[in-house]
């Protein structure tokens, strides 16, 4: 090793952490501590129950100064949970932070190994390499990036709104972007909410109305994010705004032209209203939509299709705001952090063709019942039926795409409460006999299972059991006309025929058909299912793998109101976090070229996807430039004479973890 | 040259170096631990920030000291935290599989995975299968074959310094 | 006479060219042979082996040895001049690198002399006599120096204090190399006496290489009508250049032909092949599989391209046969 002297004397300090019995149970620490003591530059090897407590850390700081280490190896956790926080210590310690080296037994070694013996030789090995990759370790500086202030928000259903909201109040501007015409999402659509019952119209417009109206909030609606430029703190944002043949600045929403549109009746299934009704080409979606404007919709609007149209609409704005020649716009905005608020879909119910969705026009989806119920809905909140009928006997089928293997495997976390609601609200609506088909009562949040309770002092039936199928075949004379649930009743583990009037499939919730084009175009991760991926499922749930970027709301996961909401707020704090402190610090892991090395072959420029490399005309040699290199390393394992660095993974530290991964023996000498 | 390993035939365990990308299949192996999946203990991980740093010499490096098998995990296409550095990775492994097929070793001793974030169950899957197929292979353990190469540099020796003898006979 | 340094040298596996730059010093070879006294040069001077062997170790200045080592006799005098020698430089490719006897080392001892002494298209060898190390004639024992299994580098079985590299070395580099040694005024042990700077640097075609160059296929030096102007790369011609060290002046590109990477690596790379190997794939432009396999499978033979002068020093050294013999 005499070779890796050049930092001077190298001086180790090996730190192996029990964590408990996490990583001690499976993995001999004693063992590796003492082998790790045996080899050359090592000058204190240990064990410890918790690494990271303030202890742990003290021990690291108080071992820099007695012994004067200057590299420090921490065998305990993955760096991705633990780095940072022994980077620190060490830097307090009076060391340079970049001269640690984390080595991973838990997640790599203990918690994915049974034997004790071949995890202890595995951490070994580990160990070993992190031993002869710190003599190559450099002191570094901390790259510092400022954070542009404005934020920008996808997504305006809830959890959007209330970041927006947060983040507003705390005096910051905020770019607010929904794809529909108005903002509310989901929650806007449902009647009342679970388990307080109040409505949910009347707690979430004010909101949207404080979301318009608010100084430091731009609220773009009708627009998508078209492309994602950039990085933590400096991310330059291009906005299609759609346009909406109706000029936003003059409309005032008085919804005069709808009434004059040349159809006398809708005649485009409502969207608002989940197709249960019919709307006009030129429309408001609801009546507390937000922004009040209207707008065309190009697809069934005469003009547009045949330019031959009267325009009443035109003729009925007295303020000059319909323009049938409004072209698309490009926003180009800059913004220093993003929270990605883009909800979810429900279920498609005709993908479980047993239950008779789409076939039987008694059958609704959840959805549908809650614009049903609503006083503002397609019916005056009176339950009739697609027959004209009011139904006498409801059955509610719990988990339609929730914890199925067939369909989505998770539990949607929502539905039971919702059906509960459901239940309470159509037997309100219709004094109906309602019979809830369930698998677990889930109603594991605040007052959810006193609402349960509730439900069952109402009558309201609960049968244990997967529903087998809905079928219109009559085999009793008390069947007749009626829809029949067949299921098995676990609980007295019998097979049972309920008839009943009115199906309600309570609909699981997904991730959005194009979440993974999103999650592409702000470079961020999906979990198996393509609900976003949080950073840490416990520790950093509204984080993402792409430093400024944050999620909340049913993007990364079912949930309900409460949670959503929960989730915007520790969102607009993160984001807050980075405004406020003004600045980030960035893993100094960029690339660099030795200038008197390069040969200026221009290999790597044709590489580089962020163009972070040039070429110095005059000197013939490129060039990188460290505020746009990113540190993922390509161009350094392209360049073919050696002259580019990678910092913290120079190509010696990599040949060296090889090397101490395979050598068998001590490497105190070769 | 570095210390030969001189494993007795029977207790002969595959060793399998594995590069892994800092945001997929790193991520992946972490959530691999933190869902008790248990897989083979035979793959060493080095994490890189993505597969488009790992240079071919890491590879034959690893080879030539000793590994079995080399595993590459990376972002699937498309899903690139750096754009395209496992583009990059593709490339430059489907030709030096090639390569190292003429040279003489196994396309199974070499894999390029891609690996996202959320599939720990794929890290457990790959390194499993990826062991047993190295360990159906046998050895490759190119240390002990550069040594066994290198005797007849001795054997020749004791042949010159006999040769006298031969001379006279 | 005496006061003159002692400089020898010696050829082993090697095709004679490294001798012919040395006689390519021209005039300036006069100066050398004033300032030196050669005690050993097979190739021009009348010196056998037990000339040196009777000289006193360490009495030689430096031997200048060529050529790779794949014989027992090769081994055993290249061991004798390191004896007998202050320096050792290897010169040339086949010593630095391998070279082109490196190649050998894709194919087992025996597949080489079954095909040398059986298989090649002007062999007659009805009997397959193959030639032995001891041959007893008229009393008299002959022997042969064994062939080894491996190709190796010079610096594989002796130790090496400088390397000139290049098949050959240009004259201009053993000049200067002599009148450094000279001097007294040594690098350090190990140098490669060449600029430690990839060739592109010093290739006159340098600056008509484009910057964002995608490869969609590698096109072979017969197979087009070159540009002399434009850098080989731009035109599709596989050029070592970017992986290969300076110190040619860049003489095959001149005569339009691309650099094959004779000069060896720079001093950061340890396997010259994996090196151009990457920066080359990663040019390619298909992005799938089936493109990218198209684009390379114009590479016909990515070892003799890669590692054409220093296949016994690339990390893998030689083929992996399963019997280890």
């Amino acid at each position: 090793m005499h070779g890796n002297g050049h930092n001077g004397t190298v001086r180790i300090g090996f730190y192996i952490c029990h964590c408990g019995h996490n990583i001690a149970s499976i993995v001999d620490v004693k063992a590796v501590s003492e082998y790790i003591k045996s080899l050359s530059g090592v000058v204190i090897s240990c064990e410890y129950k918790y690494m990271c407590s303030d202890p742990g850390q003290e021990l690291i700081q108080k071992d820099i100064k007695e012994h004067s280490l200057n590299r420090i190896i921490v065998a305990s956790c993955s760096p991705l949970l633990h780095e940072h926080t022994f980077r620190t210590a060490v830097e307090k310690g009076g060391l340079n932070p970049y001269y640690f080296q984390m080595v991973n037994i838990r997640e790599d070694v203990s918690w994915v190994h049974t034997d004790m013996k071949a995890a202890t030789e595995k951490a070994k090995d580990l160990s070993r390499a992190a031993v002869q990759r710190v003599f190559h370790h450099k002191s570094l500086e901390t790259k510092h990036v400022k954070i542009h202030p404005d934020v920008l928000i996808v997504g305006g259903g809830i959890a959007g709104i209330h970041a927006a909201l947060t983040l507003a109040n705390a005096g910051k501007k905020v770019y607010l972007i929904e794809r529909n015409p108005t903002i509310g999402g989901h929650m806007a659509m449902f009647d009342k909410t679970f388990p307080t019952l109040d409505c949910a119209a009347c707690i979430l417009t004010p909101k949207m109305s404080q979301v318009k109206n608010h100084p430091n909030i731009i609220l773009w609606t009708y627009s998508e994010v078209a492309k994602v430029d950039g990085y933590v703190g400096n991310y330059k944002i291009s906005i299609r705004r759609k346009p909406r043949y109706v000029n936003e600045e003059l409309c005032v929403g008085c919804m005069d032209c709808i009434e004059k549109c040349v159809y006398k009746e809708g005649k485009t299934p409502d969207e608002f209203n989940v197709g249960l009704s019919k709307r006009k080409p030129i429309y408001i979606p609801f009546p507390q939509a937000t922004p009040q404007i209207v707008v065309i919709d190009r697809e069934t609007c005469i003009e547009f299709k045949s330019g031959r149209c009267k325009k009443t609409c035109v003729e009925a704005c007295d303020r000059k705001a319909i323009d049938f020649k409004q072209k698309e716009e490009i926003k180009e905005i800059e913004v220093g952090t993003i929270i990605l608020t883009t909800g979810y879909q429900t279920f498609d119910a005709s993908r479980v063709p047993f239950y008779g969705y789409g076939k039987y026009p008694n059958v609704y989806t959840s959805l549908e019942v809650e614009r049903l119920v609503n006083a503002s809905g397609p019916t005056g909140g009176e339950l009739i039926l697609r027959d004209g009928r009011h139904p006498k006997t409801v059955g509610i089928i719990h988990c339609v795409g929730s914890r199925d293997k067939n369909t989505n495997r998770w539990c949607s976390r929502t539905c039971c409460m919702y059906s509960l609601k459901l239940a309470h609200l159509l037997k309100e609506h219709t004094d109906a006999e309602v019979y809830n088909f369930y698998i677990d009562i889930r109603a594991a949040g605040k007052s959810y299972e006193e609402f349960y309770d509730k439900l069952l002092d109402e009558n309201v039936h609960f049968i244990r059991g997967r529903v087998a199928e809905v079928s219109d075949w009559a085999v009793r004379p008390s069947e007749e006309g009626k829809l029949i649930i067949r299921a098995e009743d676990t609980l007295i583990g019998i097979v049972r025929r309920v008839p009943v009037d009115m199906v309600v499939l309570a609909v699981g919730m997904e991730p959005q058909a194009d979440s993974q084009d999103v999650r592409r175009m702000f470079n961020i991760s999906c979990s198996t299912e393509g609900f976003f991926l949080e950073r840490h499922p416990k520790l950093a749930p509204v984080d993402t793998f792409t430093d400024g970027i944050f999620i909340a709301g049913a993007c990364q996961g079912p949930k309900d109101i409460p949670d959503s909401v929960a989730q915007a707020g520790a969102a607009a704090a993160q984001a807050l976090i980075l405004i406020d402190s003004g600045e980030i610090e960035l893993e100094p892991n960029t690339a660099y070229v030795v200038q008197n090395e390069c040969s200026g072959c221009r290999t790597c420029l044709t590489i580089c996807p962020f163009t972070a490399i040039s070429r110095d005309e005059a000197k013939q040699k490129a060039f990188i430039n460290e505020a746009l290199c990113k540190g993922c390393g390509t161009c350094v394992a392209a360049c073919p004479s050696g002259a580019i660095k990678q910092n913290l993974f120079e190509d010696e530290m990599i040949f060296s973890e090889i090397d101490g991964l395979l050598k068998m023996e001590s490497p105190a000498c070769c | 040259m570095p210390t030969v390993e001189q494993p007795k035939e029977n207790s002969w365990e595959p060793r399998i170096i594995a590069f892994f990308c800092n945001w997929c299949t790193y991520t992946a192996a972490d959530l691999a631990g933190v869902s008790r999946l248990r897989y083979a203990p035979n793959a060493r991980i080095i994490r890189v920030m993505c597969s488009g740093r790992v240079d071919p010499q890491f590879i034959l490096d690893a080879f030539s000291k000793g590994a079995d098998g080399v595993l590459i995990g990376g972002c699937h296409p498309g899903d690139c935290h750096y754009m395209e550095g496992n583009y990059k990775a593709l490339r430059r492994m489907e030709l030096l599989k090639r390569m190292m097929k003429d040279m003489g070793i196994e396309d199974k001793r070499f894999r390029l995975e891609w690996i996202s974030a959320s599939e720990g169950e794929r890290v457990k899957t790959v390194i499993n299968e990826m062991t047993e197929q190295v360990r159906a292979l046998g050895p490759l353990g190119l240390p002990k074959k550069f040594a066994e190469w290198d005797k007849e540099l001795e054997s020749l020796e004791h042949e010159i310094n006999a040769k006298g003898d031969t001379v006279h006979a | 006479m005496p006061d003159k340094p002692k400089v020898a040298f010696y050829w082993c596996a090697s095709c004679g060219g490294c001798e012919e730059s040395v006689v390519d010093l021209a005039e300036s070879i006069l100066d050398v042979v004033a300032a030196v006294d050669i005690v050993m040069w097979p190739v021009a001077m009348d010196f056998k082996k037990k000339d040196v062997e009777a000289m006193a170790d360490g009495s030689i200045l430096v031997s200048l040895v060529n050529g790779a080592i794949r014989t027992s006799e090769q081994e055993e005098m290249a061991k004798l001049m390191r004896k007998k020698s202050k320096l050792i430089i290897a010169y040339g490719s086949c010593a630095h690198t391998g070279g082109i006897p490196g190649l050998a080392n894709q194919f087992e001892r025996e597949e080489v002399l079954r095909y040398v002494y059986e298989e090649s298209p002007s062999t007659v060898n009805p009997q397959k006599t193959r030639p032995e190390l001891k041959v007893i004639t008229n009393g008299s024992t002959v022997t042969l120096p064994n062939f080894f299994n491996v190709v190796r580098a010079l610096d594989q079985v002796i130790d090496v204090d400088y390397y000139l590299p290049g098949c050959p070395p240009t004259p201009k580099l053993l000049k200067q190399a002599l009148e450094v040694l000279l001097s007294g005024k040594l690098p350090e042990k190990g140098a490669v006496l060449a600029p430690d700077i990839a060739l592109c640097d010093e290739c006159p075609k340098k600056d008509t290489k484009p910057s964002d160059l995608k490869f969609t296929e590698f096109k072979r030096p017969h197979s087009i009508q070159i540009d002399p102007k434009v850098c080989l790369l731009a035109q599709s011609i596989l050029c070592m250049g970017p992986a290969t060290r300076g110190g040619c002046e860049g003489v095959c590109i001149s005569g339009n032909m691309p650099c094959t990477g004779c000069f060896g690596p720079t001093s950061r790379i340890k396997d010259q092949g994996a090196k151009i190997l990457s920066a080359l794939a990663s040019q390619v432009e298909a992005r799938d599989e089936k493109g990218i396999d198209e684009t390379l499978a114009t590479i016909p033979d990515p070892v003799g391209t890669f590692y054409r002068y220093g296949l016994p020093v690339s990390l893998l050294r030689r083929k992996n046969f399963n019997s280890t013999g």
